[in-house]
């Protein structure tokens, strides 16, 4: 079976966020980039779990500049078969979706794999866009994922629960935490990723549906007011009188 | 014409009014669209957070992404809707994707405010270490709204609840079982949040936080090391890997608060740390701290809330 594994770059989480250009733009200065979490801790390691169990070929994607092959070696020193870039700014979750969905349709996957947000921009937009331009299920916020013959058996969340549910592939499906641990590349995957197949294909046109006009940071807070620990009618008070929130 | 997709088949939630009353802060004219088997009876209420109809899709039930999709997009397009609203949960983060495609209409996920004067609408970003301005430039838009970024408020009188069929299909995915405990309050739309860290040194002494946690009425959460080593199940964990919040009172007990942490938390209202390290990062973005002994400190907390809870009755 062809897994395709949707990879984004995201800041480093340890990353203290800003902004230039009137905020208009984030400062990259200084930023590490990652491979979102989700993306690499639970759906890329998930596709490899399949590759090992059975025989899969383990396809993963981005949309993004030269400067992403860093994250995309990653990835294939992990394990991923191939990589495939799309040479484009991802302006839009949508823009980005088209692109995706563009190359899946002439390559017949028969599962697609998102993290379920990335940590960035934490829309959880993609996954379900590329699902509808495909007219493919999508499987959202899955915790475990199995294959029964040419069906997938999934745990995902739903509002204040667990589900279990039954799918036919080709489906598209988003993954979070408990699904599969994070795995470090050794020394072996780094060096046979050198030479993995990565391809850089040009993007399709496609209309950007949002855009961000400015960024700003929240406030900081004011000094904590501390409390003697042997006092806790005086927090109850506060909490009470002055935040209001009780 | 504004278009809200509310579910209402646990009841109307919180989020669901608050996406009523947002509807109705952006026009006047604003449908509810729900589907399954609430009775009419339950739905009228909506007309006083502002809807001034309800439509009801008994056909549909469940919540299978691609049959909503269906349902949605032909009542926008039978009524003209050139907004539709969602609450950004798990529902409208499977929907509004695909009915985005489906419209070419621009999604603003997440949203945490109305549209300013320019159309821009405020969401959180780098989970929530930023708020960014989003605009739609296509001729309908969809928001979702993130729970707990505006409060329910009645308006109005009850509404009409009228019966629709959107022809939704069958659906791809297939139910075999769910599970949903009773009575706890759900996290990402909890007012009031106790949560702790692996200050708290091992899971059995969780009680005293639960208890904390019911004595104000406040759902639990935790910190990732926490969940990761298994003391707290993994949908408790709040941060930028776990679950974003913003509830009006966090009170964060024996967690450090490294800046993970802080991004999904730093959208709460009030926050109250209680550390024993009067240095932990965690105070710095504070409004009230204590610097203690969770263990001493927590049941005296706890003691005077109940004081307190009694002497409001």
């Amino acid at each position: 079976m062809k897994i395709l594994v949707c990879i984004s770059k995201a800041p480093d989480t340890t990353s203290k966020i800003a902004f230039t250009e009137q905020n208009t733009k984030f400062d990259e200065n200084g930023i590490q980039y990652i491979i979102n979490p989700y993306d690499e801790w639970y759906a890329l390691v998930r596709a490899l779990e399949i590759k090992e169990a059975g025989n899969a070929d383990v396809t993963i994607i981005t949309v993004g500049s030269a400067a992403d092959e860093s994250i995309m070696r990653k990835a294939l020193a992990i394990g991923a078969d191939n990589a495939i870039r799309i040479d484009a700014d991802p302006k839009d979750a949508y823009f980005t979706a088209v692109q995706i969905a563009n190359y899946a349709k002439t390559n017949a996957f028969d599962l697609i794999l998102t993290g379920k947000e990335t940590i960035n921009y934490n829309g959880s937009q993609v996954a379900g866009m590329i699902a509808e331009i495909l007219d493919f299920p999508l499987i959202s916020q899955a915790s475990k994922l199995d294959i029964i013959g040419t069906s997938l058996s999934l745990e995902r969340e739903i509002i204040g629960g667990l589900q279990v549910v039954e799918v036919a592939m080709p489906a598209v499906v988003s993954c979070a935490k408990g699904m599969a641990e994070q795995r470090i590349p050794n020394m072996r995957g780094i060096m046979a990723a050198r030479t993995k197949p990565l391809t850089v294909l040009p993007p399709v046109t496609a209309d950007e549906l949002t855009s961000f006009v400015s960024y700003s940071v929240p406030n900081s807070k004011s000094a904590v007011k501390l409390i003697d620990p042997l006092n806790m009618d005086e927090l109850v008070e506060l909490l009470h009188n002055e935040a209001k929130v009780i | 014409m504004i278009l809200v997709y509310v579910n209402s088949s646990n009841g109307l939630s919180k989020a669901a009014l608050e996406t009523v009353t947002y509807a109705k802060k952006l026009g006047n004219e604003v449908v509810v669209l729900t589907n399954g088997k609430a009775s009419s009876e339950s739905l009228i209420c909506l007309g006083e957070y502002g809807a001034t109809k309800v439509l009801v899709d008994r056909m549909v039930d469940g919540e299978d992404p691609q049959q909503l999709t269906r349902l949605i997009s032909a009542v926008v397009q039978n009524i003209g809707a050139k907004t539709v609203i969602f609450s950004h949960d798990l529902i409208g983060k499977a929907v509004a994707p695909r009915l985005s495609v489906r419209l070419q209409a621009g999604l603003i996920a997440g949203a945490i405010s109305i549209p300013d004067a320019d159309g821009a609408v405020k969401v959180n970003v780098f989970s929530g270490k930023a708020i960014g301005n989003v605009k739609v430039s296509s001729a309908i838009k969809i928001i979702s709204l993130l729970p707990n970024s505006i409060q329910p408020e009645k308006t109005g009188a009850n509404c009409p609840v009228e019966e629709t069929n959107g022809l939704a299909g069958a659906a791809a995915i297939k139910v075999i079982s769910t599970k949903k405990p009773e009575g706890e309050i759900l996290l990402p739309e909890a007012e009031l949040v106790v949560s702790a860290g692996r200050g708290l040194k091992g899971p059995e002494n969780w009680g005293m936080i639960e208890n904390l946690a019911k004595s104000l009425g406040a759902a639990t959460a935790c910190s990732r090391p926490v969940a990761d080593i298994g003391w707290r199940p993994h949908h408790e964990h709040v941060g930028q890997t776990g679950v974003a919040i913003r509830p009006n009172l966090y009170i964060a007990i024996g967690i450090s608060g490294a800046i993970q942490h802080l991004a999904g938390v730093n959208g709460s209202k009030v926050i109250v740390v209680v550390n024993t390290d009067a240095e932990a990062p965690f105070f710095k973005a504070a409004d009230y701290g204590v610097v203690g002994d969770a263990f001493d400190v927590i049941p005296k907390l706890t003691a005077a809330i109940n004081k307190f809870k009694e002497s409001q009755n």
